[in-house]
């Protein structure tokens, strides 16, 4: 309890700081979504994409 | 099906009790100041366009049922699926056998070799590939039309200059060009390999003229096209037994590339979609159960006035 109203004090209270956690959690949270995604599709079709085979034609 | 309905009936769902719902019902509706023919009119208006959408869907059913036609098998693609990208070896593939046997007759206008980087070939082996052809430019400063190696940004050369050239050429048939074949065909790359694999000697009662060969899944059965895939037709170069099932496959697959080139792109974002839709999906349901929750847990109590 201590910590959620310190955290709401400090950053959500003031409409300011607000805004700046929704911008960079919004930032993280694409950047760290996006990768998973990529990932998870990557090792889903590995050897399948250009990527797994292009190492056996180009030296 | 009555009997279902006589059920739905009896359990009085479709019945109003009391006269005060109907009344409810007759005040609320829209159309109760509506003449009796305007009534009339809209009534007879919908009936007509129920009707004609009917007859527009049983029209539909019976040119279906009377083709005949053979519908491609559903082979197991190895990028079928929701998450499934293209197999790329195989596009690799398959573009040898496009150069090598269809490239003969068939065009692929809107592909171009700088397409190929990255999704089958190196950017030397593309730029390699583009030098072998040689690719009509100009005109240059006397008018004239010349000749020079192709580069990465030249489209594939087409067998011919155009479509009488073709037509001259094949029979009076026009071999189609093969970039959006797999968009173009029912079925897609299932047809194509149900066609390429698919000649055998027409049946007793069918006669073909000069120039045509048999083929069950190609409408009408008679098509110019010979049977051009054969075991061993030509050598893979990366040492993959040629059978001409496995050239059929990777010539599949590499037509459903120029077909669909953003293939790969589509089914990341599939990933992508269905996640982001889950999470959103749930923090709907959440914030729509947080804020009925206060109506749902409401009760409503009459009390009549007393006298």
């Amino acid at each position: 309890m201590a910590l959620s109203s310190a955290i709401y004090n400090t950053l959500f209270k003031r409409t300011s700081t607000f805004a700046l956690i929704i911008v960079g959690s919004a930032f993280f949270f694409e950047r760290g979504f996006d990768l998973g995604c990529d990932t998870f599709f990557d090792s889903y079709n590995k050897g399948k994409q250009w990527k797994d085979i292009k190492g056996n034609y180009s030296q | 099906m009555a009997a279902r309905v006589g059920r739905i009936c009896g359990a009085g769902l479709f019945k109003s009790n009391t006269t005060s719902s109907l009344n409810q019902i007759s005040s609320y509706s829209t159309t109760r100041d509506w003449s009796r023919g305007r009534k009339a009119l809209v009534g007879s208006l919908g009936i007509l366009a129920g009707g004609a959408g009917a007859i527009i869907f049983a029209l539909d059913r019976s040119v279906r049922a009377s083709e005949l036609e053979l519908h491609p098998p559903k082979n197991p693609w190895s990028h079928n699926g929701w998450f499934d990208s293209l197999d790329h070896a195989s596009v690799r593939r398959g573009y040898e056998v496009y150069k090598q046997v269809c490239s003969a007759c068939h065009s692929l206008r809107f592909i171009a070799y700088r397409n190929l980087v990255g999704v089958t070939h190196t950017e030397e082996e593309a730029k390699a590939e583009a030098e072998e052809q040689m690719i009509t430019d100009g005109p240059d400063e006397a008018g004239n039309m010349f000749k020079r190696p192709g580069k990465l940004s030249d489209y594939i050369p087409s067998p011919y200059p155009n479509e009488e050239a073709a037509r001259a050429a094949n029979n009076g048939a026009y071999p189609p060009d093969l970039s959006y074949i797999t968009l173009a065909r029912h079925g897609g790359e299932d047809y194509i390999f149900a066609l390429l694999t698919g000649y055998h000697d027409a049946p007793a009662g069918i006669a073909l003229r000069e120039g045509q060969y048999f083929n069950p899944y190609f409408v009408g059965g008679a098509i110019s096209m010979a049977q051009s895939l054969y075991n061993e037709v030509i050598e893979y170069s990366d040492g993959t037994p040629a059978s001409a099932s496995q050239l059929a496959k990777d010539v599949s697959t590499f037509l459903k590339w120029t077909a669909e080139p953003e293939f790969d792109d589509r089914k990341r974002m599939m990933v992508k979609a269905i996640g982001i839709f889950t999470i959103l999906t749930m923090v709907s349901y959440y914030a729509k159960r947080f804020k009925w929750a206060s109506l749902k847990t409401r009760k409503i109590e009459f009390k009549p006035k007393s006298k």
